[in-house]
């Protein structure tokens, strides 16, 4: 690792000030990505501003149906809040399964976001569920947020202090994870409220996470695995790789969607 | 240079270093607690594992500086009062270590799963959970049988379970 100045923010205020004196800061949340990679040298910032310890950035709030989760709450924290696990099962489930107990414990859901892995889990939930993403400055909806591989429509210096939805009538998350990293090599999170069905794909896209607007269209006129039978996903700008192919992850892609939706109908909500 | 104060195994620690030290190298090289072991140095093989704040984390993973202020256990800590603490003990009694290079980071997320599932273990779960840990002797087997053993006799006698 190259020579960095360690900051530590006890407040949003003070790490946006952190970073705006910093000469090439980086914020630091959980640090999953964001150590190794400056381990290996492919990061080298000036400053890095550790977020974890605000302490309003952190913890679930739940009134009525509305979720507000803190940026700095890590993956551990989301997967056993039982109130969340009443009303969306699905993002708890999905926060159980990110990477290994230890990634779970210091990871957050903000630094995953904001980092925006073309394979992490957490994006797709955010744009299956039209998420809000709250900052420092404003609110950013989730379909605007995610920009690319690993790019969102953060400026530079903006913080995500939580993130807001409303708990879906339904929803599930099913992933096919890469058997060594655990990271989705196709994961499909589908959320469904009246008659608005939302089907958001991670871990296949060339540009990351994006929606499966056929899918989504199939499910409105026969909410059931059935209908994706004739479903076709075009393996044009999906990732090609030494994990899989484009093809194979076409294919991924729609049988995670079918689990997702048996996984809805096998469950009491 | 950061400095920091930690709790290391109940006893408060100050220390000076790089801004970039990782909280594994002040274990080992400032305190000279090495039972806690550099395997992959990539966030991959777990034989870092120690608890933070009551977690289990791999210290190569976080920065000495993120550290300051919390309250750390290494495998050093685990025992009581000259006791093994009875995942330690399992280990022994299953004939849960080849080499014992990765077996401080088993014990330590051990200890872990072992707190996040006050009812009880499986097999499946225990697999499931040890993702973060490799053995490269592969002797995950009687591993498994290990924690599986302490999680009994912890559930059986709770008051151990410190």
């Amino acid at each position: 690792m190259y020579e960095t100045k360690y900051h530590r923010a006890t407040s949003v205020e003070a790490g946006a000030r952190l970073m705006s004196e910093a000469e090439d800061g980086k914020f630091l949340a959980g640090g999953m990505t964001l150590i190794p990679t400056m381990k290996q040298r492919l990061a080298s910032p000036s400053d890095v501003i550790d977020l974890r310890r605000i302490e309003a950035m952190k913890g679930i709030v739940i009134s009525g149906r509305t979720v507000r989760i803190g940026a700095a709450t890590t993956h551990y924290d989301v997967s056993i809040d039982e109130e969340l696990a009443k009303i969306c099962p699905a993002i708890v489930s999905l926060a159980a399964h990110i990477g290994d107990p230890q990634v779970r414990n210091m990871g957050t859901i903000g630094g995953s976001i904001a980092n925006n892995d073309p394979a992490a889990d957490y994006p797709s939930s955010m744009l299956a569920l039209d998420a809000m993403i709250i900052t420092n400055e404003r609110s950013i909806p989730a379909s605007d947020f995610f920009v690319g591989l690993f790019e969102t429509a953060l400026e530079p210096g903006e913080i995500i202090t939580a993130v807001e939805f409303i708990a879906p009538d339904r929803a599930a998350y099913k992933k096919f994870p890469n058997p060594a990293s655990l990271y989705a090599m196709a994961g499909v999170f589908v959320a469904r409220s009246g008659d608005v069905i939302r089907v958001a794909v991670t871990g296949a896209g060339e540009n990351g996470v994006f929606r499966l607007i056929d899918a989504e269209a199939a499910l409105a006129s026969n909410f059931s695995s059935a209908a994706l039978d004739s479903l076709i996903v075009n393996p044009d700008g999906l990732l090609s790789d030494m994990h899989a192919s484009a093809d194979y992850r076409a294919n991924l892609v729609k049988v995670m969607a079918r689990r997702a939706i048996a996984e809805i109908a096998n469950r009491p909500m | 240079m950061a400095k920091v104060e930690l709790f290391v195994n109940g006893r408060a620690v100050k220390g000076e270093a790089e801004d970039r030290a990782l909280l594994v190298h002040f274990l080992r090289e400032n305190l000279g607690l090495t039972g806690t072991h550099v395997g992959c140095d990539t966030s991959q093989c777990g034989a870092c594992v120690v608890h933070v704040d009551g977690r289990a984390v791999k210290s190569c993973t976080m920065l000495l500086a993120q550290a300051s202020g919390s309250s750390v256990t290494t495998i050093e800590g685990l025992s009581q009062n000259g006791e093994l603490h009875p995942l330690q003990v399992a280990f022994r009694e299953n004939h849960a270590l080849q080499c014992g290079f990765c077996t401080p980071g088993m014990i330590m997320s051990s200890a872990d799963m072992i707190r996040r599932h006050p009812e009880g273990l499986d097999e499946a779960t225990v697999r499931l959970e040890l993702e973060g840990n490799i053995c490269r002797c592969t002797g995950y087997h009687n591993i498994v049988k290990a924690v599986l053993d302490a999680s009994d006799k912890l559930r059986k006698a709770p008051s151990e379970a410190a």
